[in-house]
């Protein structure tokens, strides 16, 4: 059995799976309920400073967007930081961290950008026992308003100005949790590393609008008649989120720095690719707030079956082994030349891949009158949108043509060694190169 | 009541009351909302789709699928409209199993295909139900065109002509317009009045004026008809009955199977509708399969189909046929009758075992009896009173490409006609087609190349 257990920035948790600071995490019921089902840690979600709670709309906070059978692809949500008291909060997190030593127990904060501020909040927590804090600089909508959140998370000075306070002021690791609303997310995290940052979180929820009522004319969630941008998870945006966990792990400046990965992981393969892709551990909420907390059992069995079969030991076996196979565009190989192949027998002769190619790309697929479809190699550029759009697995296939054949769509023969736009004879800069 | 499934000879209420409404129940009850989209959701938007080929009227399948999908299920009932009038009725009677969902490349994939029958049932339920009616009539020509036969082939050809402006007298034999729709389909399969409140809601379109009880060769002559109208479409469909040709056939307790499936659909209380205690239905089509499956629902203890060639013979489809046995109907093949056999009451039928050899079919020598004091006979119908001027082919009114008789002037379509198979659904594509047909003769080349 791989041994699931992990210590990321010191922090160990059973499991690499941490549900994310977002409303499964406002209270001791449900965290008390997640630990009871497997959940290796939580960040509880975030705290702000003493005083009046916030409050929140009293109207519908979530927004969402289905896939078949009403199937959840995407949440957005309008719901600000906890509106409970500071010291029920932290009352609550003393007492489930001591029941429960062996999870890890994170605390995000979200406090106005005053040093005193910071300084006030992070001695209450550590007196809790928690293990460490996150800094949420990434929730788009509210308080973000009030110049909080990704207000702070979108500037990287601010970024690095509060993360320099927290760990002045503090013992405990300090995790900086990003917003994706940003250019190039590589300046964020640096400026998280540049302030000393233990690890940075990403990503925090994406700025969206998830549906407009067009009865009303009215964006969704709708308030009396009046919607707001909310912050967008879920598998919706996986993608978004593993490129920027990739490009934070390859970027030189910030090559070594912890990740945890936050953003659609629903199974357990999910959580394998962030891991891959340079995370130390994983963040989970919309798949909680979508089926319970039962289906971390799934993400941990899968992983740990998939770990076996792989021969991956350890979760840190396994983070990181993708990221030197991240590149750039022009380092990749030009002489890597494939063609689409349809297997007939498993064709079911329904001629997506036709109306794709025809359509919308090259002209490389044939239909012959009793719809049998076949690639023409003269034409086909190797997209793959055929591969994309076909209903059955496999059926389409990308065949590698071997060196020294020739493309019939170009007429030359296929190179052997590796030859990529740096060096190629297109390239205005590699000529000046060559000069 | 007093009367029970093992009441002897042929008596109405053997079952209790409440019976008759669950055995007459949809047999297959509407997709919900949400039902609809994860079945429309299935649906692959082929190229060119196969389903569409495979529908003798060309409904742009994947089309209305798909506006299903995208919340727009009176959008999708207009896309079947514009191909297929009938399509609620369509939905409902449709062989899919071997037409568009036979086709789907989801059956050849995985063994299930959409659901293409009871997604276009979603659709045109849902826009039928709101009552309104989705096309306008141009303006009018002026032309005046008999539509002879009100089934579906009389149906969709006037409904397609009052639609091109065009002013349309439909002529029916029986007190109510609906052809097979309204007398000829077991009931369980178009519940709640279907068939008439689809003509009525056809109907709305305008410009058809129907006039009941008015049959060819009584009220009605060819001649008259031509010399009054622009136009003339016979869709008289199949009123002959075949006969067995059985020693005892005239006995008053063998019966036309379409008669019996006629009276139940016009009963008003099915209690009252007398069946036998053991049914015999002669026969092998969707006929025979709606006659026994109702005499049992009505509460006969034994119905048995026979049929004379063997099962794969059988016009009834391989669903047809499975659900007849899943009504508890026993299906014989390989057997032809030979005489029936009872004095005032009847008694049985007598079988002969047959063989299907290059001469044809020959009796094995074997014979049987079964017991029966009811029998069906639903071994085909045969054109009938189909006027003298127009030339028969095969016992049918000849035609050529859109419907043309050998009369100008004169189309014909549905069963009464050749090509095509004996389906509402190939009725409604060739009263259409007529219609365009008529449409284009009657405006003139020119003008039609001018809309």
């Amino acid at each position: 059995m791989a041994d699931l257990t992990t210590e990321f920035v010191g922090i160990k948790s059973p499991n690499p799976f941490w549900l994310a600071s977002a409303p499964p995490t406002d209270k001791e019921y449900n965290v008390r309920r997640a630990f009871e089902a497997g959940w290796g840690g939580v960040v509880w979600k975030t705290l702000g400073e003493a005083g009046p709670p916030i409050v929140n709309v009293n109207g519908p906070r979530y927004g969402v967007v289905y896939g078949a059978d009403r199937r959840v692809l995407g949440l957005n949500n309008i719901e600000l930081i906890t509106d409970r008291p500071l010291e029920v909060n932290l009352r609550e997190i003393k007492a489930v961290k001591r029941d429960w030593p062996d999870r890890a127990m994170v605390v995000s904060l979200m406090v106005p950008c005053e040093e005193q501020a910071w300084k006030a909040i992070l001695p209450l927590v550590e007196e809790t026992g928690a293990d460490g804090v996150e800094l949420n600089f990434g929730c788009p909508h509210g308080m973000s308003e009030r110049g909080m959140g990704s207000a702070v998370g979108q500037v990287p000075d601010y970024i690095e100005m509060v993360t320099r306070w927290c760990k002045q002021n503090t013992r405990m690791p300090v995790i900086v949790k990003l917003t994706p609303n940003i250019t190039d997310i590589r300046y964020p995290a640096r400026a998280a590393r540049a302030g000393g940052a233990d690890a940075v979180s990403l990503i925090n929820t994406v700025n969206s609008i998830t549906s407009v009522d067009l009865d009303n004319m009215c964006p969704e969630p709708m308030i009396d008649g009046k919607g707001t941008h909310g912050g967008y998870c879920g598998p919706a945006v996986k993608p978004l989120a593993l490129n920027m966990v990739a490009e934070i792990a390859r970027d030189p400046e910030t090559a070594g720095l912890p990740i945890s990965g936050i953003g659609g992981v629903t199974t357990w393969r999910d959580a394998a690719e962030f891991l891959a892709l340079g995370a130390g551990n994983v963040q989970v909420c919309t798949a909680a707030m979508t089926y319970g907390f039962k289906v971390v059992q799934e993400m941990a069995a899968g992983l740990s079956n998939w770990m076996d079969e792989k021969g991956y030991a350890s979760v840190s076996a396994v983070s990181g082994r993708a990221v030197p196979n991240v590149t750039d565009w022009q380092h990749l190989n030009l002489n890597y030349v494939t063609k689409a192949r349809i297997d007939q027998d498993s064709c079911i002769k329904c001629g997506r891949c036709y109306a794709a190619c025809e359509d919308t790309s090259h002209q490389a697929i044939a239909m012959s009158p009793d719809r049998v479809f076949m690639v023409i190699d003269a034409e086909c550029v190797a997209c793959n949108l055929c591969v994309d759009v076909c209903p059955v697995e496999d059926c389409i296939t990308m065949e590698r043509l071997a060196a020294g054949a020739i493309d019939p769509r170009t007429g030359q023969v296929v190179p052997a060694e590796h030859g990529d736009w740096t060096t190629h004879p297109n390239n205005p800069g590699a000529l000046k190169a060559a000069e | 009541m007093t009367n029970s499934p093992r009441t002897p000879g042929i008596a109405p209420a053997r079952l209790p009351r409440e019976a008759y409404a669950r055995n007459f129940a949809d047999v297959e009850p509407p997709l919900d909302a949400h039902e609809a989209m994860v079945a429309a959701d299935r649906c692959y938007f082929c190229h060119d789709a196969p389903c569409i080929t495979a529908c003798p009227t060309a409904i742009d399948i994947p089309l209305f699928i798909r506006q299903i999908q995208t919340g727009q299920p009176e959008g999708a009932a207009k896309t079947i409209f514009d191909q297929n009038i009938l399509g609620g009725m369509c939905a409902r009677v449709c062989p899919t199993e071997v037409l568009c969902e036979e086709a789907c490349v989801r059956e050849a994939a995985e063994g299930k295909p959409v659901e293409i029958g009871r997604l276009q049932r979603y659709a045109t339920d849902t826009l039928m139900q709101r009552g309104v009616h989705p096309f306008e009539r141009a303006a009018p020509t002026g032309k005046r065109i008999a539509v002879v036969g009100a089934g579906p082939a009389g149906l969709a050809c006037a409904h397609r002509l009052a639609m091109k402006g065009h002013d349309v007298v439909l002529m029916d034999a029986r007190e109510k317009a609906g052809g097979l729709n309204e007398y000829g389909i077991a009931a369980y399969k178009t519940v709640d009045n279907f068939a008439e409140a689809e003509v009525n809601w056809l109907l709305q379109i305008g410009g058809i004026e129907l006039r009941t009880g008015q049959r060819l060769g009584r009220e009605l002559s060819l001649a008259a008809l031509e010399a009054e109208y622009d136009a003339v479409f016979l869709g008289l469909g199949l009123a002959g009955v075949n006969a067995l040709r059985s020693e005892g056939e005239e006995h008053h307790h063998v019966q036309d199977a379409v008669d019996f499936i006629a009276g139940l659909r016009q009963a008003g209380d099915l209690s009252t509708v007398a069946v036998g205690r053991d049914v015999v239905v002669i026969g092998g089509g969707m006929t025979a399969v709606d006659a026994a499956v109702q005499s049992k629902l009505l509460g006969a203890e034994n119905v048995t189909i026979v049929y004379r060639r063997g099962q794969d013979r059988m016009s009834a489809s391989t669903h047809e046929q499975d659900h007849a046995a899943s009504k508890g109907v026993r299906i014989v093949t390989g057997a032809a009758p030979l005489r029936i056999i009872g004095g005032d009451h009847l008694e049985a039928v007598e079988f002969a075992y047959t063989e299907e050899g290059p001469d044809g079919l020959t009796p094995t020598g074997e014979t049987f009896r079964l017991k029966a004091d009811q029998v069906f006979k639903a071994i085909g119908q045969h054109l009938a009173g189909a006027p003298e001027d127009v030339h028969i082919e095969a016992g049918k009114i000849a035609v050529t490409g859109p419907g043309r008789t050998t009369r100008l002037g004169v189309w014909a379509g549905g069963d009464c006609a050749t090509g095509g198979d004996d389906l509402t659904v190939t009725a409604v594509a060739e009263g259409r087609d007529a219609a365009e047909d008529i449409h284009a003769t009657l405006v003139g080349a020119a003008q039609l190349a001018a809309e």
